[in-house]
């Protein structure tokens, strides 16, 4: 028996949420009394691999085949349950971003294991096996119990935090036959923002909205980003508008996050709003409007014009900084 | 070419949620019923794709599994113009349960195009149509933002952190949609409301298929302590705090 | 009795509440006050089929039943009674006259391009000697053998710019008195008409009201409406239907301040505590949300008799009055509850206060209804 934990790398690397992953499933793993593998798909560096070994993985399999370095959910999701098989893992964790998404359910069909997304923290018993989940969009959680003997869980980012143990990897490599069936999709064009900081990894991100007035009056909303090396964001009203793309829209039904910190410039804060940023683990309002219901989730508030609090902002911490 | 879009029936998104009979059971008193909001954006592309006649799609079906409750979310899905509603009479255990069952379909009606929403905003699976995929051993397409059909040549694109992603497949294929796949859900017009009536909603009975996981309690969020205000003058005190005391900085 | 809806009727008020929220609300605020004909969003009401929800299916229209047309009505009012007052002219005293009582040659020309929304109606019954007494129609439509030569000046019309066709109350034969008053389908460019300015109004302000001039205007003797000397009778069954419309009106007036007046109420504090939770205002509300819910029951009660096929003149008459009288209470009330917010545009309550005031004027005013209901008592 043990616990397998499917490390998702990007162009070779990997984020802190993968360490955070790692780091949950070795606690997991000494719960459940049993042995930890981490599995990697792609091509990535040795010393990169070593890297895992910070938190706790003593064990990495290793599918270094450069047919997949880019994500392809249904191979990915072949080799993940396979490599489980191998190693006899009971339980199979991933972190619950775009890959883990598509994979977990896949796997969950192959190995009939019961799944759970989002999780928020080890689990709360082991016999049964429960794990608290969020539902309803970050209203409220659920305690959801797994009744398959085989479980794949996907974390949710920033739940778990980075947990250093220190210890020797042994790489291996993980022998397999590929299906080159399994490649139905082609990938024929890539864009990649390479300057900006990535809304759903950003440990920061400044969001405004409507209280902005006008889509020309974004700069103090960037330059607050730029000396915080934050993301930008918005409200569902302002990427309506078209102000913004949909790709910074923030809420229930647009990206839900959890930065350690979350500005929110002119948002009031309606309910949907609320929802997609409710787990963040700080949380500022700035607003003219000292009854915005925005100020009942945030932990420091200012009543004030976002067009003259932002840049005051900016400049303190450039203060700071110096 | 024909489109099947997986349906699931919501709270609306302003409800404030509460829960019953020992916080184990979601309260439904006064909760307004919706179609998942992804759902209805996937079945507004499903009608663009339908409309444009650079394309064979010719038949729109949606489908849901859950009890008789959500036949008026379904006869909506017709009003705004699906052909067809088919619903899987089963109480929707998970979403091992619902992809299963939904794949049981689909092994005796084909269709070409899948379309989910990327996750339901009650209980937020976000895995009913990877799993589909996987009963199925079809390919399948996560965060997507849109699905184009030059005579039937599939493209499609792809939302990927920071970036995008544009990809070629072959039907049958299942889409996990969301935001962009298209730009606002349709109002259903008093002609679709009463070609509803005469179009075909079935109710199917459910397989048996096993249970691998079950909600057993919910819990709301800790109240956060009180908002502290600070001067709208007094910045340098704001980073402060942020650096010293919540220590995020 | 039952008091629950159909899910067709349900799906029909939220098509309405959809609407209303994403092609109404934004800009409704601009178009009153600068008095500017909501063009576009007339458009896509007639392109859902709202504007002839209520003609049947064979001439274009949604074929609904007068209980959906009484929720759509509302959902419509609570955001913007100038697009509201179109539908109900449109709908109920337009299309519905024509497919009553037209030739089948008359509806297909006139009434089906009319229930597609691709064309608007409008009623021109008042004039400005003979607003509230119909019956001393000064406007004339001389019988000229193969046509009528009409030739007068009539009032207030709603959609007098925009309509392409007119329905016109006329008088043939004076020394018939109201028995010699026609209804003729008049093309509103036929040579002779001419429109006044537009009115500057209190209310419904971007909806457009103008007085229209006939001078030796032909109308052909095949767009008579009914048979000679029937249009008084038509004019009067005619507005015992729009009664319905505009009682479903002032109650989404109503009930759109009072929804804006029930918000604000739980998040304004004074003292301490939100206002809801002072009594002067927790039994406004109670007022208001007690006195909507009977308008409503009117509404429906005249409705569900004309769908039955039952005489409701009486009951039109009754939900007109009551349903006026209550968006004028209510909405004096929602703009009190708002205090000073209440009195600025951004807050919507002054503008549905404003517009309330005109439920009780057209189609009858609240007199008028008096008049009906109390003839009705003793019949």
């Amino acid at each position: 028996m043990s616990v397998i934990a499917f490390a998702k790398n990007w162009n070779g690397k990997f984020k802190n949420s993968t360490f955070e992953l790692v780091s949950y499933t070795k606690a997991l793993a000494n719960q459940l009394n049993t042995n930890m593998v981490v599995l990697s798909i792609g091509e990535v560096a040795e010393e990169e691999l070593k890297l895992l070994g910070n938190y706790g993985a003593d064990k990495v399999l290793t599918v270094s085949n450069p047919q997949l370095n880019t994500l392809t959910s249904r191979a990915y999701a072949d080799i993940v349950a396979k490599a489980a098989n191998s190693v006899e893992a009971e339980v199979i964790v991933l972190s619950d971003n775009n890959s883990g998404k598509a994979i977990a359910p896949r796997v969950s069909v192959k190995l009939k294991a019961g799944h759970v997304a989002a999780v928020q923290e080890l689990p709360l018993s082991l016999d049964p096996f429960v794990v608290k989940k969020s539902v309803f969009s970050g209203k409220a959680f659920g305690h959801i119990q797994i009744k398959s003997d085989k479980k794949i869980l996907t974390i949710a980012k920033n739940c778990f935090g980075l947990v250093a143990n220190p210890c020797d990897v042994a790489i291996e490599e993980f022998a397999l036959d590929i299906d080159t069936n399994l490649f139905k999709v082609k990938i024929i064009q890539e864009e990649e923002q390479k300057d900006k900081v990535i809304l759903s990894d950003a440990d920061i991100v400044v969001s405004a909205g409507r209280g902005m007035r006008s889509p020309e009056n974004w700069t103090p909303v960037e330059e607050l980003a730029e000396v915080l090396g934050a993301a930008t964001a918005c409200s569902r009203p302002v990427s309506d508008e078209g102000w913004r793309g949909h790709e910074e829209h923030v809420g229930q039904t647009g990206k839900v996050i959890a930065p350690n910190l979350y500005i929110a410039a002119g948002i009031s804060g309606a309910i949907q709003h609320v929802a997609g940023i409710s787990r963040s683990k700080c949380i500022v309002a700035i607003n003219t409007d000292p009854e915005a219901p925005i100020f009942s989730v945030a932990d420091y508030g200012i009543v004030g014009d976002v067009m003259d609090v932002l840049p005051r902002l900016t400049k303190a911490l450039r203060n700071s900084k110096s | 070419m024909k489109i099947l879009v997986c349906i699931s029936n919501v709270p609306d998104t302003t409800t404030k949620v509460k829960f019953k009979e020992g916080d184990s059971l979601f309260d439904d008193s006064g909760v307004q019923w919706i179609i998942n909001p992804w759902d209805e954006l996937a079945l507004t592309r499903a009608m663009e794709l339908k409309e444009d006649a650079g394309n064979s799609v010719n038949e729109i079906c949606v489908i849901h599994v859950g009890g008789a409750s959500a036949d008026a979310t379904l006869r909506k899905a017709l009003a705004i113009g699906a052909d067809k509603a088919v619903r899987i009479d089963a109480c929707p255990a998970d979403a091992y349960h619902v992809a299963g069952q939904i794949a049981e379909y689909l092994k005796e009606n084909p269709f070409d195009i899948i379309l989910s929403g990327i996750e339901s905003s009650d209980y937020n699976g976000s895995s009913v149509g990877a799993m589909i995929a996987e009963f199925m051993d079809y390919p399948g397409i996560s965060s997507v933002t849109s699905v184009n059909l030059d005579d039937d040549d599939i493209q499609i694109n792809r939302a990927i952190p920071g970036g995008k992603q544009v990809l070629k497949t072959e039907a049958p294929f299942v889409a996990v949609v969301q935001k962009g796949i298209a730009t606002e859900p349709r109002i259903p017009s008093m002609r679709g409301i009463m070609m509803a009536r005469k179009k075909p909603l079935e109710v199917k009975p459910a397989v048996e298929l096993e249970v691998l996981t079950e909600s057993i309690k919910f819990e709301l969020p800790q109240e956060k302590g009180a908002c502290k205000m600070i001067d709208s003058e007094s910045a340098e005190q704001l980073v402060e705090l942020l650096k010293n005391e919540a220590k995020v900085l | 009795m039952n008091f629950e809806f159909t899910e067709e009727q349900l799906m029909i008020r939220d098509a309405a509440r959809d609407f209303a929220q994403r092609e109404l609300l934004p800009g409704v605020i601009e178009r009153d006050e600068k008095a500017i004909y909501p063009t576009e969003q007339v458009k896509k009401l007639g392109e859902l089929g709202f504007l002839g929800m209520l003609v049947g299916l064979d001439y274009d229209g949604g074929g609904m039943d007068t209980i959906s047309y009484v929720l759509a009505m509302e959902e419509i009012s609570k955001i913007d009674s100038s697009v509201s007052v179109i539908m109900s002219v449109n709908n109920s005293l337009v299309c519905w006259g024509v497919e009553k009582y037209g030739t089948e040659e008359q509806k297909q020309k006139y009434l089906k391009p009319m229930a597609r929304g691709e064309k608007i109606g409008a009623f021109l019954l008042s004039e400005p000697e003979a607003g509230s007494d119909a019956t001393s129609q000064r406007t004339t439509a001389v019988d000229m053998g193969d046509h009528y030569l009409v030739n007068g000046t009539k009032n207030w019309i709603t959609s007098g710019k925009t309509a392409s066709t007119y329905i016109v109350i006329a008088q043939t034969n004076p020394e018939l008195k109201h028995r010699g008053i026609n209804a003729l389908i008049v093309e509103a460019d036929s040579e002779g008409i001419s429109v006044g300015p537009h009115e500057n109004k209190m209310g419904m302000r971007a909806s457009d009201t103008h007085s229209v001039m006939f001078n030796n205007v032909k109308v052909p003797k095949e767009n008579l409406l009914g048979e000679e000397g029937f249009g008084f009778k038509f004019a009067m069954k005619s507005l015992e239907g729009g009664r319905i419309g505009i009682a479903s009106q002032a109650l989404g007036i109503a009930s759109g301040a009072y929804e804006l007046a029930l918000k604000y109420a739980q998040e304004r504090k004074t003292f301490g505590k939100e206002i809801i939770n002072h009594q002067a205002i927790a039994f406004k509300l109670a007022d208001m949300a007690t006195e909507i819910e009977a308008a409503r029951f009117f509404c429906l009660k005249a409705a569900w008799l004309k769908d039955q096929g039952k005489p409701y003149g009486h009951a039109s008459a009754m939900a007109k009055l009551y349903a006026a009288e209550t968006a004028m209470k209510v909405t004096t009330e929602a703009v009190q509850i708002h205090g000073g917010y209440g009195y600025v545009k951004e807050y919507h309550v002054e503008r549905l206060m404003r517009d309330a005031k005109l439920t009780q004027i057209y189609e009858g005013t609240s007199e008028i209804q008096k008049i009906v209901i109390s003839r009705g008592l003793v019949d």
